[in-house]
Formats: structure tokens, C-alpha cells, sequence
């Protein structure tokens, strides 16, 4: 397997820059997923990567190899649509052959590598069978074995799990995520299921408009979204946001809510906010839902009415009118509210940021 | 708005049949929804409720007025579909105040009642646009006020929010919420989708195949699951499931072999009263669960799978021989795949199923 490196990456179709420019590196195996909503430039990256398409600037290296003038065939990438796409008149043996007969190889060699594929994927007793007897589960492994038997230099998957059915899709997630981690194999993912990314990857990269908006871990995305983009693509419900202004009152810098509610600032955010210039005294508030409390009034920081109440099992998600805002929170399952009812909430965590450059400050 | 009530519905196309005496009532007012997989029957009951379909058996009030023999111009009732088709040549206002034009109202009434609705689905600024200038979500509202504009004793949604993004779902499922309750209207909604028929639904009617499996409120449905493929169905992920042995008294031996502990009485008791086989299956939520590295009184030993972060929670899927158990846990703890760790669960929490019915016990 190999690194990737994508540098400078430019693409434009006719008018539209459909990818402006961007550099990212996958580590040798490494779990890298473009994240995005459609039209952000995830696909044609990976069709760049995988060399379906030639781009209009920039290059991109496997290991130190700059591949940018090879064909799709000469960069030996394993590029797969569908997890499920097998030949039904094939036994699963002969699915996971294919490549190599395709290839010429000797017998000998295509057996052994066959083997060596499948004692890995542990299916060494389905071989026989043909894929309508196969259960969903097993067909995935045989798919993933004919594309690694070939010994790719990098996994390409285009949204692969986007055609399934949401139970069906939550197995394969982690199933797809164990067989990654158990193969070392390096593979850039593209989806624009943010729950995929989270639970897959080791690093995502989120896009939107031909641009990257972040590199960073699940938790890093998550918990320190580079601007609000990220912030409210990320999680679900996204995390909400209030416009407020920096104030420093009775010796204590904080954000200032519709002029009446004043919320004091952590140490960190107080020290990343005295560290700007020039200063910035207009913001946003970030609250991710389920830092949303419902509180004693002591403790208040706005007050909220119950726009609309979504039970979900384990928990509520519960929208809060506040001062003409809809905020989304995330309640435990036992704590049931009417509409209409009124509360007084707190903030467990917030971010804050810039509200003119949308960026992160703290 | 109107109460419907189906009783003893069948549709039948062919040999299969897709309906098979299938009984609600929606009242009036509130949201109903049809929940169930892909083929269950959903979008044929609706169709019937319509007058799109033709049913083989049963009545269909609306009111106090069965509508078998009505054409679906005289049922009164509005249908959302799936893949909703809005005149491409026609504006956004035109669409939405078609099916007033053909009912002889007048000018000013329709340009009344259409900015009513489009303001309340947040689409006034489009309405001079036409169809291609617009989002997929600004299409699905503009579906949505098209049907609301007239008013109709009942709303026949079918999965209307499915083909939309994400995010856009989302944000729909709480406004069309809102809507739904200050309007009153009566609305029968169908979807596959588990979280969307426990955040909405006053009720929820589980079909499968045809049959009505369950009826109940969201709690209901989530804490007490008919059976094992409403438990498994509603959850995301769903119930976690082990063959065990009531061994009498209260002792549930699961695996069996893995672990056995002591039921709470009112299980136990209803077990040695009900159960004809001590054949059953252990059922507990992945929120019921906890994990701890270290060993304790009352945990059991088990093997990580695969970790899946999730924000602010994780699924650690956790290897128990041939089982695996999903586990809703805080992010905070970290988990290496192939780490012998030890789980404990409310006890409180468990379910207990039949092994050859399914059907739950307690």
C-alpha cells in the first residue's frame, strides 16, 4: 500500500471550478474520508486521484511516484462503487479471480493469491458458493477480497453504501471500518454522510464549494469546527448558533446576547480573544445540542420556549424558541416538555466565532 | 380536518398480496405514522386511502363517510409523494395555487391562502421563481405548500422527506412538526425511517409485510417493542439480542453460557407464569449498557470489535463469541479494537423474548 499526496489540485468543467486548488495527504494506511454536501468537489478529487480524470493544475504523488500522467490502469488503484456488485454466475472464487485471469496470471499464482486474500477476510469456506446464497455481510468481503487481490496500491470508494437501507448500512459502517484497520489499507472514502465519516475515519477532510474547510480527526471536526460550515454540517442536529458581542462586565470578558443576557467566557476563549488584532467584538456563539441544558434559574443564561418536541428513544431532540432563534437540544429520553412550556437554559460548552470571517477563534 | 379509519384493508397485485387486513385509526389532528421497511405496504395503503389503488377488501372512512366509491377528487385528502413533481413552467405561486384554479375561487382568496402557506414554509421569496431555479429542499416545501393550500380533511404523506439531504431533512422534520400542530391537521405519514417516525409521530403504526405489527406512541414503541423485529427496527442501532435460558427462579442464563444473572422479580415472575419453553432471547438497549476496563463484581468479560465516534458518544461494538453487542458509550472512555474490556446493564432494562414466537415477554 502507499501514501497519497494530493497537491494543488485544480479541476474546472467549462465554467465551474469544481476543485480550486486543494492539497491533503493520506498516510500509508490511513482511513481518509472527503466529506461534503453534492457539488463540493469530493467526487471529482477522488476521480482525479483514481485518474478517470486529467486535472487542470496541481499533482498528485503515491508514495514519491508522481502519477499525475498515468492511466487509471498504470496507477493500480482498487476503485469500488458498489460493495455489492458481484458476478451471480460466478462462485465467490471465481469473483475474486477475475482480476487476475483478466490479468494472465498462472494458475498457480492466481490460487495462491486468492488464498492469501481470503484467509485474510476469513471466507475460506464460502468459495464454492454463488452470490445469491451469500448473506450480506459475505458478499461485502468477497467484494472488498477481488478488489485487494490485485494488490492496489490505494482503496478508492465513491459513496458505496449510500444505495442500502439504514440498518443493512449501520452493519457494513463498522464491518467496512474492522476489515480497513485488519487489512492496513490505505483508502480515501467520499460520502456526504457525516455519520460515516465520524465513525470511519482516522482523518476527514471537509469540503464545500471546491475548497477544504478542515482537516482534522472526527473529534477534532467535531469539537473545534474550523468555521461554521463545518460546525453545522457536522453532527446532527448541527451545532446552533447566536449572534452576540465581546463585553467585558464587572471585570470579566464575555459575549453579550441581544443586549439583555450576558454569558462569561472561559479562560481559554478569554485569552484567544485578547490575543486578536485588531480586536473582534462581533461574534457567533457555537452550542453543540447536547450541551444545551435545561437549568435551575440561577444558573440561567437565556430563556427558552418549546417550539417543537421530537422524542427519538434514547433521548429528545427538543427545539427551544429563543429571542426570535430556533436552538436545537439534545434532552435525555425521561425528560418530556410540552410546547409552549417555558425554561431557563445553560451552555455546557461553547465556541466562538468570528462573525464577519465565519472562522473559529476559541 | 378529519378522523380516518381503515378497517380490515386488503390490496392484493396479482399473487403477491401487499396489503393483508390491515386496521388504524388516524385521529383527527394529530400525525399517524406508517413505519416499516421497504415493501411493508405503506405507499399501498396510502394509495388506497387516496382513491389511487382500488382496494380487494376492507372500508375506508373518512368522517363518517366511507370513500370506497369515490373518485380521489372527492376524498378530500391531499397526497405528498416521495418524488414530488411540481410544473416545471409554471412559478413557484402558480404551483402552489393549482389546485385552488380548478375549484372556482377567487383571485384574491388563492393569492391569500398561497402567501399564507408559503410564508409559513418559509418559501415567500421564491415565489415568483420557477422549479429549476430552487433547491431540492426548496421543492419539497413548495410539494408540501401545494398540498397544504387546500386545506383537505386529510394529509397522505408518503416518505416525503426521504430523497432530501441530511441536514435539509432535519430542519423539515421539525418544521413540518410545527406545522402539522398549528395547523391540526390530520396527517397519515409514511416513512422507513425509525427516527423520523419517533420524532414526529403522535402514533406509530409498525407494518411489515402487509400486517399491522404494532400500534403505539413513540415511548411505547421504543421501550416496549411488540416483538423482536420492532425492537430491532426502532433504535438506531437497535436492540441488542442473545439466545438465553430461563433457568427458573430468577436466573437467566444467556448465551447460553456466556453469563447468568438474577432477573428483577417482576421479569422473573412473569416469565415462570408465561414462558411454556425457557427457550427466550436477552434483549437490552446499547444505552443500557456500560463498559469498564476493569473487572468488577457483576460485569462480564467480552472483546472490542470496533469503535465508531460519534461526537459527544461512540458505538463500541463488543465481540461476545459468536454476538456482538452494541454499546451507546461517552466519548471520553478510550477503546483499542481487539481490547478485552468488561460490560455490566441495567438490569431494569432487559427484555425478554420468546425464541419461538418473538414476541416479547416482559
Amino acid at each position: 500500500m502507499s501514501s497519497v499526496r494530493v497537491e494543488k489540485l485544480y479541476k474546472r468543467f467549462g465554467h465551474v471550478e469544481a476543485v480550486k486548488g486543494i492539497s491533503f495527504e493520506v498516510k500509508e494506511g490511513e482511513f481518509t474520508v472527503l466529506l461534503g454536501p453534492s457539488g463540493c468537489g469530493k467526487t471529482t478529487t477522488l476521480r482525479c486521484i483514481a485518474g478517470l480524470e486529467q486535472p487542470d493544475g496541481g499533482r498528485i504523488y503515491f508514495d514519491d511516484e508522481d502519477v499525475t500522467p498515468l492511466s487509471p490502469a498504470a496507477r493500480n488503484i482498487a476503485f469500488v462503487f458498489q460493495l455489492y456488485a458481484l458476478y451471480p454466475h460466478l462462485t465467490a472464487y471465481d469473483n475474486i479471480a477475475f482480476p487476475l485471469r483478466a490479468e494472465g496470471l498462472p494458475k498457480q499464482e492466481i490460487r495462491q493469491r486468492v488464498e492469501e486474500v481470503v484467509r485474510l477476510l476469513q471466507i475460506e469456506d464460502i468459495l464454492h458458493l454463488k452470490p445469491r446464497k451469500l448473506t450480506s455481510g459475505q458478499k461485502q468481503r468477497v467484494a472488498l477480497a477481488r478488489a485487494i487481490v490485485r494488490r492496489p496500491r490505494v482503496f478508492l470508494l465513491d459513496e458505496p453504501l449510500s444505495n442500502i437501507d439504514a440498518k443493512l448500512r449501520e452493519v457494513t459502517r463498522a464491518e467496512l471500518k474492522k476489515l480497513q484497520k485488519s487489512l492496513r489499507a490505505t483508502t480515501i472514502y467520499v460520502t456526504h454522510d457525516q455519520v460515516e465519516a465520524m465513525t470511519m475515519a482516522d482523518k476527514i477532510v471537509v469540503m464545500n464549494f471546491g475548497d477544504i474547510q478542515q482537516i482534522g480527526s472526527p473529534h477534532e471536526v467535531y469539537h473545534y469546527p474550523a468555521n461554521l460550515f463545518v460546525a453545522r454540517f457536522i453532527g446532527s442536529p448541527g451545532m446552533n448558533f447566536i449572534p452576540g458581542k465581546v463585553e467585558e462586565r464587572e471585570g470579566s470578558l464575555g459575549v453579550v446576547i441581544d443586549s439583555s443576557y450576558f454569558l462569561p467566557l472561559g479562560e481559554e476563549q478569554r485569552m484567544a480573544l485578547q490575543r486578536l488584532s485588531p480586536p473582534v467584538r462581533q461574534v457567533v456563539l457555537g452550542v453543540r445540542p447536547e450541551n444545551i441544558l435545561v437549568v435551575q434559574e440561577a444558573e440561567k443564561v437565556l430563556d427558552g420556549e418549546v417550539y417543537v418536541f421530537e422524542p427519538l428513544g434514547v433521548q429528545n431532540v427538543v427545539t427551544f424558541r429563543v429571542l426570535g432563534y430556533l436552538l436545537k437540544a439534545l434532552l435525555p429520553g425521561d425528560r418530556v416538555l410540552r410546547v409552549g412550556e417555558r425554561v431557563a437554559l445553560g451552555f455546557r460548552e461553547v465556541r466562538v466565532f468570528n462573525a464577519e470571517t465565519e472562522r473559529l477563534i476559541a | 380536518m378529519a378522523r380516518l379509519v381503515i378497517e380490515g384493508l386488503t390490496k392484493r397485485f396479482g399473487r403477491i398480496t401487499a396489503v393483508s387486513g390491515l386496521s388504524l385509526e388516524a385521529e383527527s389532528g394529530t400525525i399517524t405514522v406508517l413505519l416499516g421497511p421497504t415493501g411493508a405496504g405503506k405507499t399501498t395503503t396510502l394509495r388506497c386511502v387516496a382513491g389511487l389503488e382500488r382496494p380487494d377488501g376492507g372500508v375506508i372512512r373518512i368522517g363518517e363517510q366511507v370513500v370506497n366509491d369515490l373518485p380521489p377528487k372527492d376524498r378530500d385528502v391531499a397526497f405528498v409523494f416521495q418524488n414530488f413533481s411540481l410544473y416545471p413552467r409554471y412559478t413557484v405561486f402558480e404551483n402552489i395555487a393549482s389546485p385552488l384554479r380548478i375549484r372556482n375561487i377567487s383571485k384574491e382568496e388563492i393569492e391569500r391562502r398561497v402567501k399564507e402557506v408559503a410564508h409559513f414554509l418559509h418559501i415567500d421569496h421564491l415565489l415568483s421563481r420557477r422549479p429549476i431555479h430552487i433547491s431540492g429542499g426548496e421543492m419539497q416545501r413548495v410539494a408540501i405548500a401545494r398540498a397544504l393550500v387546500r386545506n383537505p380533511r386529510v394529509f397522505l404523506l408518503d416518505e416525503p422527506l426521504t430523497n432530501l439531504d441530511a441536514k435539509i431533512r432535519e430542519e423539515m422534520r421539525t418544521e413540518l412538526k410545527r406545522l402539522q400542530s398549528e395547523t391540526g391537521a390530520t396527517f397519515l405519514y409514511a416513512t422507513p425511517d425509525q427516527a423520523e417516525a419517533l420524532s414526529m409521530g403522535d402514533r406509530i403504526v409498525v407494518i411489515r409485510q402487509g400486517h399491522v405489527v404494532q400500534v403505539g406512541t413513540p415511548q411505547e414503541i421504543y421501550h416496549y417493542p411488540r416483538n423482536v423485529f420492532v425492537a430491532d427496527f426502532v433504535g438506531s442501532p437497535g436492540m441488542n439480542f442473545v439466545p438465553a435460558i430461563f433457568e427458573g427462579e430468577n436466573r437467566l442464563n444467556v448465551g447460553p453460557g456466556y453469563f447468568t444473572f438474577t432477573l428483577p422479580e417482576d421479569a422473573a415472575s412473569i416469565c415462570r407464569k408465561n414462558l411454556k419453553n425457557p427457550e427466550v432471547i436477552f434483549g437490552i438497549r446499547p444505552e443500557d449498557i456500560t463498559i469498564s476496563q476493569e473487572k468488577r463484581e457483576s460485569l462480564y468479560p467480552a472483546q472490542v470489535e470496533v469503535v465508531e465516534p460519534l461526537g459527544v458518544i461512540q458505538i463500541v461494538r463488543l465481540r461476545l463469541d459468536g454476538h456482538v453487542l452494541r454499546v451507546r458509550s461517552e466519548e471520553g472512555a478510550q477503546f483499542e479494537i481487539g481490547e478485552r474490556v468488561f460490560f455490566g446493564f441495567k438490569k431494569e432494562k432487559v427484555r425478554i423474548f420468546d425464541r419461538m414466537t418473538e414476541e416479547r415477554i416482559f
